[in-house]
């Protein structure tokens, strides 16, 4: 270690050790960080590619691109589309923000040195790559054709394997519940002395929420994942008909984790929202308290919505009421924080680097698929809608589009402070830029043909379809070739960019208060007076 | 089974060395806490789907539930609770300082749990000898509903059995730690943790008692 | 560790532990020679109430949320509220089939 000092001006986590067996049995939470975004970066290619199969298939009316092995009409398609699901849900989505951003940046944020479990942090990255391993591993046994909802019935009668991927599922979810047992333990017991709760940054208040969903959701289809697999291999069933079982109760539970899922996706990306709308702005966040609480009542009211996944399923009319009633409440708390972001932005100074025009994109994009979400959410719209190419897009539009972008944002938000470079920015922006164009491509024109009628999950479709479906195909190109152009750029700057300053965007979370890359401990040196995390200063920085 | 990777690593770990955080007993059992809830809603999912299901089949839930032997579970309810009292003294003993009677304390809970394993391996193969189990002519014969409430019943008293062998090896793991002195006086949060885990075990059997044995 | 010893933990007497015991002990006892008297509609709804209280007895004294720190007991209360909430929701729907 010391030679490397004399060498290299600075250690940081990333040059302190090295070899293979440094990162796989590492604890520290920054590379952690580092690997939880070099494996989810294999899977969402994976998933990404599977998507563009889909895509293919879906350019022409006919079934003609999958078709290749022999398989029966629109059988591959149906296990591509499910192995998609099962890897951008499982593998993606749910583990992305906290798992790669929220392990590197949230001992940071509160002046920590690690999480307060570190062992468990790593057991933590063993289950997800062991889950996704079993994920990919299912291919090779034919692969599920369920959908990643493995629903009953089905799952339990298909002759396709299925429980190699439900196994997969299970796995993964105990990664994610023992991240967020993590993180809730550290933010209340490793928090610096001179941070209140609510001097914390706001992405920290949002992993908080987010840890108590993935604690209290994650086991309830753990279990049901379980059931699944009792059925399925010693013939214990609990939801078949026959013994007077009840598929509708599958659906049940399975929403009961499902839909707070969404708000495990979305809540951490809101709170990287206000982390980069407020730096960028160079403003104290406008209402701060009101963003922090909404955080805690989405993930309280986002899982009390989760029936609206089943208007058309056969529950009774009283709950279907009850659901769609409560479903327009989770709206509240969402437009407070809309509404809290467009007022920190106005007459802020803003400046629009990359991660700043990625998140007002997310914005957009956000809108849209909220309203759509209203649609969805009424209980009378929802019966013509329910099971049709809208569904798709709005829940692209707030996952991909708005989960995922913030992920994207989020990379290139806190890239210098994770590699000690800088990277292209005007490439960026091209980037960023040609993804807003072919996502909306992709996406939108599946409202207007779910709306005329265009079902899901159809390899196939009628002639009226094909000017909608062609479009979107063609966007999800543009789209493709956008995330290439972007990872393209990233993975050059981390080799050959130039060197970053402790705080390139002039932030005032404690993150941007150390060097880049942070030291092993987080801080050589902690600042004694701990900073307000939206104080900044009035003259601008740099 | 990874429940029982996590609650040994959650009660048992200590902080990396290469860091430098004081011991804090009370972060550790705030972990353990959050672990608990997860197994209690894993539960509660089982949990849910037997009140749903005996909501639709009152009748043949009674009827499934006059086949089970109440004595038996009674045994087994008083051996869980006593277990459980004696790992709540054991911590009174380790804290107190009194390492001998934390051991034998620690040894009688383990037999406890033996013992509960043993009557409900009786329980179970009793119903095996009637071939009243899923997957044979005589379960599938049954009234629909009344065959449900097996399923649930092996399902769930069998996760609950799992977990009473965890929590035996569990708390055997703490009584090699406590006889080495690695958990002692000053640092009893695993000794704790092994407790909270024995007792949710405790904890799960008191409503299952009611709901399989005695409603009927 | 001075900010340690600020929250030593109340140590309860084996004796006091023998107490909730003997409580148990006669709840359980309770519940199942009850459990022969056939009250139609409230038979459930006893054995539920006391297993509620053993339960109650279990969490409060050999589990320690009496004398631990207040925010042990308000998690317990979040999770158990959140997870009655899934159970009177669910029924919003048995209930009327």
């Amino acid at each position: 270690m010391s030679e490397a000092a004399v060498d290299k001006p600075k250690v940081n986590y990333y040059n302190a050790k090295s070899g293979i067996m440094s990162w796989l049995t590492t604890t520290d939470h920054k590379r952690l960080g580092i690997m939880y975004l070099y494996s989810l970066g294999v899977f969402f290619a994976f998933a990404v590619f599977m998507a563009f199969l889909l895509r293919l298939e879906l350019f022409t009316p006919e079934i003609d691109v999958l078709t290749f092995g022999g398989a029966q009409a629109g059988d591959l398609y149906n296990r591509i589309l499910t192995l998609h699901g099962i890897v951008m849900v499982f593998l993606f989505i749910v583990p992305g923000l906290p798992a790669v951003f929220g392990n590197f940046c949230l001992p940071i944020m509160i002046g920590a040195e690690d999480v307060f479990f570190p062992r468990i942090n790593l057991l933590s990255w063993y289950c997800y790559v062991l889950g996704g391993l079993f994920a990919i591993f299912s291919i090779a046994l034919g692969g599920p054709d369920t959908g990643w909802t493995f629903y009953v019935p089905y799952s339990t009668t298909t002759g396709h394997n299925v429980y190699v991927p439900v196994l997969a599922a299970f796995i993964v979810g105990w990664s994610s519940i023992l991240t967020g047992l993590n993180f809730v333990t550290t933010v209340h017991r490793l928090r610096n002395k001179n941070m209140s709760w609510f001097k914390m940054p706001l992405f920290v208040w949002s992993l908080y929420a987010t840890g108590w969903v993935q604690i209290i959701a994650t086991p309830v289809i753990g279990i049901l994942l379980l059931l699944v697999m009792m059925e399925k291999v010693f013939g214990i069933p609990v939801f078949d008909p026959r013994i007077g079982g009840d598929p509708v109760l599958f659906e049940h539970i399975f929403w009961i984790y499902s839909h707070p899922a969404v708000y495990i996706m979305i809540l951490p990306a809101m709170g990287v929202v206000s982390e980069i709308i407020a730096t960028f702005s160079r403003k104290t966040i406008f209402g701060y308290h009101f963003i922090a609480y909404s955080s805690i009542a989405i993930a309280a009211i986002g899982s009390l919505v989760w029936a609206h996944h089943m208007f058309t399923s056969g529950m009774a009319n009283e709950a279907r009421v009850i659901f769609s009633f409560l479903t327009f409440f989770v709206a509240v708390p969402s437009a407070v924080k809309v509404f809290n972001w467009i007022a920190t932005m106005y007459k802020g100074s803003i400046r629009l680097s990359p991660p700043m025009v990625y998140t007002m994109m997310f914005i957009l994009i956000f809108s849209i698929g909220g309203f759509t979400g209203l649609h969805l959410g009424a209980l009378s719209v929802d019966i013509h809608l329910h099971d049709t190419a809208f569904v798709v897009a709005h829940f692209h539009y707030v996952m991909f589009g708005s989960a995922g972008i913030i992920f994207f944002a989020a990379m290139h938000y806190w890239f210098p402070k994770m590699s000690g470079k800088l990277y292209n920015e005007v490439v960026a922006h091209i980037a960023g830029v040609l993804f807003f164009i072919g996502f909306n491509a992709t996406y939108f024109p599946l409202f207007i043909a779910g709306y005329l009628g265009m079902p899901r999950r159809y390899a196939s479709y009628l002639p009226e379809y094909e000017f909608y479906h062609k479009f979107s195909t063609i966007g999800s190109w543009v789209m493709i070739f956008s995330m290439l152009l972007m990872f393209g750029n990233l993975i050059y700057a981390a080799r050959k960019g130039k060197k970053s300053s402790d705080n390139p965007w002039g932030g005032a979370t404690l993150e941007w208060h150390t060097s880049s890359p942070p030291p092993t401990l987080n801080f050589d040196k902690l600042p004694d007076d701990i900073p307000g995390s939206y104080d900044y200063p009035l003259e601008v920085v740099k | 089974m990874s429940t029982a990777v996590v609650n040994a690593n959650s009660a048992h770990d200590s902080h990396d060395a290469e860091h430098h955080m004081p011991y804090d007993p009370m972060g550790i059992k705030i972990g353990m806490w959050l672990f608990l809830f997860t197994e209690l809603l894993l539960f509660g999912g089982l949990f849910i789907i037997f009140a749903v299901y005996s909501h639709m089949y009152p009748r043949e839930f009674h009827q499934g539930s006059s086949h089970l032997s109440v004595p038996m579970a009674t045994f087994n309810t008083f051996l869980l609770i006593t277990s459980s009292m004696t790992i709540a003294q054991s911590i009174t003993a380790l804290r107190t300082g009194n390492k001998k009677l934390c051991l034998s304390l620690l040894t009688f809970t383990i037999a406890c749990a033996a013992g509960f394993l043993v009557v409900k391996s009786f329980e179970w193969g009793a119903k095996f000898h009637h071939d009243l189990y899923p997957g044979t002519e005589v379960y599938f014969a049954l009234q629909p509903g009344e065959s449900a409430f097996f399923s649930l019943y092996y399902l769930m008293t069998g996760l609950h059995a799992l977990h009473v062998i965890i929590g035996g090896i569990l708390i055997a793991v703490v009584m090699r730690a406590v006889s080495k002195g690695t958990v002692n006086q000053e640092k009893y949060a695993f000794l704790e943790n092994a407790g909270l885990y024995w007792h949710l075990v405790d904890l799960i059997w008191i409503y299952l008692f009611p709901l399989f044995y005695l409603v009927g | 560790m001075s900010g340690a010893h600020a929250e030593e933990e109340h140590i309860s007497s084996y004796g006091f532990y023998v107490k909730i015991w003997l409580a148990l002990l006669f709840l359980t006892f309770m519940t199942v020679s009850v459990s022969y008297v056939d009250m139609k509609k409230f038979t459930l709804f006893t054995a539920m109430l006391v297993a509620t209280v053993k339960a109650g007895l279990v969490v409060l004294f050999f589990m320690h949320i009496r004398f631990d720190k207040p925010i042990f007991g308000v998690m317990l209360m979040v999770t158990l509220i959140e997870y009655l909430i899934f159970i009177v929701l669910t029924f919003s729907d048995y209930a009327y089939r």
